[in-house]
């Protein structure tokens, strides 16, 4: 064929690394902790969930609703409203979408045109900066960076801050959206209430919008709060805020994920979807409106999953702190789960090599945290890498003598 | 039909009034402290890839027929159940804990060597399962995918009238220009109109075609015809392909529904054409499952690649347990192909019999039926009923529009106006179709009956 095939929204955005990784880990027999997801099972009732849909009524196997099977953008609606302070209209304002992923594709491509800036904060989630560029905006980038820790042995992904004139200066009038991601990945960072209102203020005096990614909103630790911009004076109105049944529930296969946000963005959005995917699987939506039924019933009370994992995954979280520190591997405190880092340890990254050869050496796989940064600043943040503590206690036993022998090599 | 199962229900409030006053308090700050002009509302402003996009017959349609005194013939979605076995596998699957995290983000491992195998077969080729075939979210998806990953600004796409009503619009988002061409009927004095009886013009299609000219999209069996194209008329539009060096996005969700005397071609196996196409299929049609939206895309590693590039960027990957219990049931009737249990065998026998039942109920009142040879519509010309539509409101509504409305209030009988499948410019030559749905259980089929003959001895 002579013409050129691909369409020009595809230039840059070919690459994908976890295709790298995600290969390397299966080639070798590692101990992966790598890829972010469980690898123990989801709760019980999310199961039965699953379990009730499917041999529910025959009918759940047909479409539903394209902006979200009723149940669940009900529950959402209310569960949700609840924790914003917000009134919530299950068909107004409540996208049900392919996961967060999808929720994120479509908030993109919904509002974000050729020419218009995204304020990317960094390392981020990767996929933020080629979703910009596929929807034809320019991604500004500006950089958490580590403040000097006072007395404390180990960072503490609080330490890592904006500068604030820093990024007040890279709003322009160009700027159309700021995407947040709190509690952040791969960093672990949630927001403070005061980060929040310096983001919102700024939000609200260049007229931004604000896409808010809190996937990981019920996995914070040691006493910290999530809080939602939206539920900031001001910012409801401006704020698409995304979740992640997989996240929630330990349910990542189900794909399931959700964008709340005021009607006047929203049917952008739903223009987008109806374009695009037009509906999501339907069973799989029932039972994530199960589970939240379920959770509603049990807010606040030791019986909530939303409050016994978070306390099983900061164990692990502790026990993965403890495990790298004793083979001479720096973590940074997590507020949020899954990602101590690792200072140390010199084209391609520095932190991608030491990876690889982690993953051929030493048979743990993590992810380099330079695959969260733009190109221009990998450079400045090339030792770190990012390992998943959501992993089952024979995993994270695994893990153990894996870094017990890279120990013991090192002391000889 | 992609169809939406449930209606909108009674709306909360809106926070309208607060929000209307929070707008005033940011416009009058801003003014206070900048001298710019008001940009705010430029800011919520859509992104140009979606304007004039908005709109979707289908929610005006749900709503109208969601009344459950209404017979609904309108919705493309089957009622009756899924194969035992599927429904069976994905139970089995529910159990199995590691299938509830993510899997391959271009198609479960499973899944894809299943896919291949069954479409090595039909295609007669071997199929790469990682390079050359991606899982998607509905036929719906793969669509999305090849028009974004293919089309650019300022290509032309080809588009054959009716058709499935999302073609036009995610051509448009992607900047690309749909080109329209209609199917048109020959005469047919005496014998029974059939979806064969209307073709596209050789010379009018080959007009069609220009050096922009990016892809074409087929969609056999069609919707909402029932069309299913011959080797001769595959082989045109084959030729111009070439010719043009054009790419062909084939929707063949409907691929195991054709009817007796008639097969289903691949466009993709004639010479040529592999390099060059893009083969759409749809696990909801295929099994009756339109819920589970998984779709696929067979093709040239050359073009799939792109898919994958959008499918990365976009929702990364599809549901696991959905995918791994879909590729449980494709193994149960890939092993028996030859065996009319298949329910590739089974489905279009019994659907066969519910397209005769429709046909002979809406000749007996007059509509004239268009006999479908494949797929799981049938469309009607309406027109000879002459109904009296004067009492319907919209008089610059389509004929068919307001026939559907006036059919629903009326008959109690819903149905799909078939202009929803034009352009703006083409409306007019489809105005005298309807739509009907027959994969429809019989007790629904049974209350249409009622409704039919009650509708003619009225009239008599």
């Amino acid at each position: 064929m002579r013409k050129r095939l691909q369409a020009r929204r595809l230039d840059r955005i070919d690459h994908n690394p976890w295709v790298v990784f995600t290969k390397l880990a299966s080639e070798c027999d590692a101990v992966n902790l790598g890829q972010g997801f469980p690898d123990f099972p989801p709760p019980d009732f999310a199961v039965e969930a699953f379990q009730q849909a499917i041999s529910g009524d025959f009918m759940l196997n047909q479409y539903t609703r394209a902006f979200g099977y009723p149940p669940l953008t009900k529950i959402l609606a209310s569960f949700f409203g609840k924790l914003l302070g917000q009134e919530i209209d299950p068909f107004e304002n409540v996208l049900v979408t392919v996961g967060a992923y999808g929720a994120l594709f479509t908030a993109f491509q919904a509002l974000v045109d050729e020419g218009d800036e995204v304020i990317i904060i960094e390392p981020s989630f990767d996929c933020y900066e080629p979703m910009t560029l596929m929807a034809g905006g320019r991604p500004v980038f500006v950089s958490l960076k580590l403040t000097p820790t006072k007395d404390r042995e180990l960072d503490s992904s609080s330490d890592w801050q904006l500068d604030p004139t820093e990024l007040a200066s890279k709003f322009t009038s160009r700027t159309k959206a700021l995407i947040l991601n709190t509690p952040n990945n791969p960093l672990g960072k949630v927001f403070s209430k005061a980060e929040l209102e310096l983001v919102a203020s700024l939000c609200q005096q260049h007229d931004v919008v604000c896409i808010s990614d809190e996937v990981y909103q019920w996995l914070v630790y040691d006493g910290c709060q999530h809080i939602s911009i939206a539920s900031l004076p001001g910012m409801w109105e401006r704020t698409l805020t995304i979740g992640s049944a997989g996240k929630t529930f330990s349910v990542t296969g189900w794909k399931v994920g959700w964008v709340l946000g005021p009607n006047s963005l929203m049917k952008h959005l739903r223009t987008v979807h109806q374009n695009s995917i037009f509906h999501c699987p339907t069973q799989s939506q029932a039972a994530v409106a199960q589970s939240f039924q379920r959770e509603q019933l049990h807010f606040g009370q030791p019986s909530s999953y939303f409050v016994q994992f978070p306390q099983a995954v900061q164990r692990k979280r502790d026990h993965m702190i403890r495990s790298l520190q004793s083979v001479g591997l720096r973590p940074v405190i997590s507020q949020e789960r899954r990602m101590p880092d690792l200072p140390g340890a010199v084209d391609e990254p520095y932190d991608s090599r030491f990876v690889k050869w982690m993953i051929k050496n030493k048979g743990l796989v993590a992810i380099p945290v330079s695959v969260f940064y733009s190109q221009s600043h990998q450079k400045h943040f090339d030792h770190y890498i990012r390992f998943c503590f959501v992993k089952d206690e024979s995993t994270l036993q695994a893990m153990d003598k894996k870094l017990q022998e890279w120990k013991d090599e090192l002391g000889a | 039909m992609t169809q939406s199962m449930f209606l909108a229900q009674r709306r909360l409030c809106s926070v309208g009034g607060s929000r209307t006053k929070y707008l005033k308090t940011i416009y009058s700050s801003k003014i206070s402290r900048f001298s710019t002009s008001p940009k705010m509302s430029l800011k919520f402003k859509n992104a140009k890839r979606i304007e004039g996009l908005d709109s979707n017959v289908w929610i005006e349609f749900t709503k109208l027929a969601a009344d459950p005194s209404v017979v609904n013939l309108g919705q493309g979605l089957p009622d009756i159940s899924p194969p035992l076995y599927v429904k069976e596998e994905l139970s089995k699957i529910a159990a199995i804990d590691s299938l509830n995290q993510y899997t391959r983000g271009f198609g479960h491992p499973s899944l894809v060597k299943a896919l291949s195998c069954l479409y090595g077969k039909l295609y007669q080729k071997q199929i790469d399962p990682n390079k050359e075939i991606l899982v998607t979210v509905g036929a719906y998806g793969s669509l999305f995918n090849a028009i974004q990953g293919l089309i650019d600004e300022g290509d032309e796409v080809i588009i054959i009238v009716p058709f499935y009503d999302c073609y036009e619009p995610m051509v448009r988002m992607a900047g690309g220009t749909p080109v329209f061409i209609s199917l048109r009927s020959k005469p047919v004095d005496g014998k029974k109109w059939s979806s064969s009886d209307w073709t596209l013009d050789p010379e009018e299609l080959a007009s069609k075609f220009n050096s922009k000219t990016k892809a074409i999209i087929l969609n056999t069996p069609h919707n909402p015809m029932g069309k299913v194209y011959t080797k001769e008329e595959l082989q045109v539009i084959a030729d111009l392909c070439i010719k043009y060096d054009t790419l062909c996005i084939s929707d063949e969700v409907y691929e195991w529904l054709v009817y007796t005397g008639n097969k289903h071609l691949k466009i993709a196996t004639f010479p040529g054409m592999w390099e060059r196409t893009i083969t759409i299929g749809s696990a909801g049609k295929t099994f009756s499952v339109t819920g589970w939206k998984l779709g696929w895309t067979v093709g040239p590693n050359h073009l799939i690649k792109h898919l994958q590039t959008v499918q990365q960027n976009s929702i990364y990957t599809c549901a696991t347990p959905l995918q791994e219990a879909l590729a449980q049931a494709f193994w149960i009737d890939i092993k028996r192909m030859d065996d009319p249990e298949c329910y590739f065998n089974s489905l279009p026998k019994e659907l066969e019999v519910k397209r005769d039942r429709m046909v002979h109920l809406l000749d007996s009142v007059g509509l004239k039926p268009i006999i479908p040879d494949g797929g799981y519509f049938i469309i009607a010309d309406v027109s000879l009923l002459d109904a009296d539509l004067s009492d319907m409101k919209h008089n610059n509504e389509p004929y068919d529009y307001k026939f559907v409305k006036w059919m629903t209030k009326n008959k109690k009988l819903s149905a799909i106006p078939v202009s929803a499948f034009c352009n703006t410019e083409t409306k007019l030559q489809f105005e005298k179709f309807v739509r009907f749905c027959f994969i429809k259980k019989d007790s629904t089929l049974d209350a249409a009956e009622e409704i039919i003959k009650a509708w003619n001895r009225q009239k008599s």
